[in-house]
């Protein structure tokens, strides 16, 4: 199918009058996903400096909310069904959300709040024609063009989009559009434009997993942490991080708890009621991020828990870059382990 | 800038083989353009690493507080400042610490280089004296270094270290402090300021790159982390606890700040921190002329009292 992009507006504010649309926006020069009004709005082909996690998971949620008066008390659950679509999702975003489906939906529970929101919502992806320098996410079992996670995947084709149905969901929205069909010109281009398409950067993980297996107590820990202010910049703007913290907010006999995104780089992270930390400094918690992604997740989900978007790059405030990281736990000394 | 790198390393590697010091905290090469990282040399080898640029944004002092060893540091204007006023918070010992102070003429804020080239990826940089050259993919951008300095920079009068062991470079020429938009906000009507301020307190993640990125936030618990009593709520989405933690830290700042803006260089979202800080620094200096960080010797003022001490705050129509 053929989206020619003077028509993406008209598209969009047909598709808010049925569904809540998330787009990314301009807001105050940074590039975020926002439920919209007007299509005219949507900036696509952009990547949002926050991930598009947060229509899933958003930074903060109210789970349910109590009140308690002369008749007794009531409780009132917040789980959101709105039929929605996040449009202009990035790949690397879309994928993001097969990573978070394992945590939020697995054998020993349910995330009722995300898993609601994720079967109501169809993502839209465009692909990344020219990614950034500091994307690597080819490394990372994805790609430019990586369908994984999206429900149909759009190819910038200059003054149109190319539309592909990726899921059996995906095809049905298509089809309630009404699109003009591709020429095989269209798709031709469209296959060069992803054929083309390269992530900026590589990081090799082969065999990663593994050499972690044996690097928990390696000194190499001691000084990664050095410079590291210990804030949330890298955290909160991952696709993949899904820490949390449950806080109650009540007045008087009122009130509600409320989900907030937590970061394992903060010293709070681990305090115990005791007042004991397991992770005492830096180091314990940057080992923490790194295994997280690169060895726990792999070993629970058989997969890597980094989509390669560099947003961790860009906006770290000392330029710490998860890539040489990577790279120099590859060049390890391990003893016994072969690298 | 070379020949500086070349000096740093040179005084380093000297610090480090004489045993004077057992640690240099300076800058390295980033891994991105228009970027230089903090960097630790512990060995000869290592500061052959150091670096000197317009991209050594990075406020060292944060790395000095509470240090056993002897470090040495290669700290610029505003660095020596925050290390004078946490002197006086006896959380730096002097008689540790080995400043290699270096005369700062601003750095480049990566921000205003992308907003030149419209949001377009950055590839490379080069500095050719007062000439910014932009690379990216398919584009070549000029421009002068002066008009992409970060603000704090360009108003910034303390380029020269107050204080160091050894000074590497030339000093700057002095310039006056300006406080043009405090001056800007102040102007502003009340409905206008508070309208200007949920606008950027609405783009708070709670991520506190600001708070620890500043030398002077150093409580062991910060207010906003407190859950008994919950001061605030821990919602990132509120913009008016989002307001209420950068106020107390403002007011926690009276006095203290060292006026470095490395606050507003560590968001990530862009928030316009400094206005905040600046408008604290202002008041500071207008009420009881002082300025943190310039004299070892003084006392922190609101440590100090005068009956001269003028009172405005306490009555106002």
């Amino acid at each position: 199918m053929i989206i020619n992009k003077s028509e993406i507006a008209g598209l969009l504010d047909n598709l808010v009058k049925e569904y809540r649309v998330y787009a990314p926006v301009e807001k105050d020069g940074s590039i975020v996903f926002e439920a919209i009004e007007e299509g005219a709005r949507a900036k696509l082909g952009t990547t949002s400096k926050k991930p598009a996690k947060e229509i899933l998971f958003p930074q903060s949620e109210e789970l349910f909310s109590y009140q308690v008066d002369s008749e007794g008390l009531r409780m009132e659950d917040k789980i959101d069904d709105t039929k929605s679509i996040a449009f202009g999702v990035r790949p690397c975003d879309a994928k993001s959300m097969m990573l978070l489906d394992n945590v939020f939906h697995n054998d020993l529970y349910e995330d009722v709040y995300y898993t609601t929101r994720r079967k109501n919502t169809i993502i839209v992806s465009v692909g990344c024609s020219e990614p950034e320098s500091t994307c690597f996410c080819s490394s990372v079992n994805s790609g430019p063009f990586d369908t994984d996670g999206s429900d149909v995947m759009l190819t910038d084709l200059g003054e149109a989009y190319l539309a592909e149905a990726v899921t059996e969901q995906g095809k049905e929205f298509l089809l309630k559009l009404n699109l003009k069909e591709a020429g095989e010109e269209d798709k031709a281009r469209a296959e060069e434009i992803k054929s083309r398409a390269q992530a900026g950067s590589e990081v090799d993980i082969t065999g990663l997993k593994e050499k972690l297996d044996g690097m928990f107590d390696h000194p190499y820990w001691d000084k990664l942490h050095e410079k590291c202010l210990g804030c949330a910049a890298c955290t909160y703007l991952c696709p993949t991080c899904h820490c949390f913290d449950i806080a109650d907010e009540a007045r008087d006999c009122n009130g509600c708890r409320v989900r907030n995104w937590d970061s394992c780089m903060f010293p709070l992270f681990t305090l115990h009621g005791s007042g004991h930390n397991p992770r005492t400094s830096g180091k314990e918690r940057w080992r923490q991020r790194v295994m997280h992604k690169f060895n726990y997740f792999v070993e629970r989900y058989n997969a890597t828990a980094c989509v390669g978007c560099g947003r961790c790059i860009k906006n770290c405030p000392v330029n710490m870059d998860i890539r040489q990281v990577l790279a120099e736990i590859k060049a390890q000394d391990t003893g016994s382990e072969v690298s | 800038m070379q020949n500086l790198s070349k000096v740093i390393q040179d005084t380093a590697k000297k610090l480090l083989e004489e045993k004077k010091v057992d640690l240099v905290v300076g800058f390295a090469k980033g891994s991105l353009p228009l970027r230089s990282t903090p960097y630790f040399a512990r060995t000869v080898e290592e500061a052959g690493e150091l670096i000197w640029n317009e991209y050594c944004e990075n406020n060292l002092a944060n790395y000095l507080r509470k240090r056993e060893e002897k470090v040495a540091v290669v700290a610029k204007g505003c660095d020596v400042r925050a290390i004078v006023a946490l002197m006086k918070e006896n959380q730096i010992d002097r008689e540790k610490l080995y400043i290699i102070g270096v005369p700062c003429q601003g750095m480049i804020d990566r921000g205003k280089a992308s907003e030149l080239v419209g949001g377009r990826e950055i590839l490379e940089a080069e500095i050719n004296g007062e000439e910014v050259v932009l690379k990216g993919r398919g584009f070549e951008e000029k421009s002068s270094r002066k008009e992409l300095l970060y603000d704090t920079c360009a108003r910034c009068a303390y380029g020269n270290p107050v204080i160091y062991d050894e000074l590497v470079g030339e000093e700057v020429p002095a310039k006056e402090v300006s406080f043009k938009e405090v001056e800007e906000f102040e102007a502003l009507s009340a409905e206008e300021r508070a309208e200007f301020l949920a606008k950027e307190m609405e783009k708070c993640i709670r991520c506190y790159a600001c708070r620890n990125a500043c030398p002077m936030c150093y409580c062991e618990e910060c207010f906003v982390d407190s859950s008994r009593p919950q001061w605030i709520s821990k919602r990132a989405n509120s913009v008016k606890d989002n307001l209420i933690f950068q106020g107390v830290r403002v007011f926690h700042q009276l006095g203290r700040c060292a006026d470095c803006g490395a606050c507003e260089r560590a968001c990530p979202m862009g928030i316009k921190l400094s206005l905040l800080t600046r408008k604290g620094v202002k008041d500071v200096k207008e009420i009881f002329g002082y300025e943190a960080g310039l004299n070892p010797d003084d006392k922190p003022v609101l440590s100090d009292f005068s009956t001269e001490d003028p009172q405005p705050f306490l009555m106002k129509e």
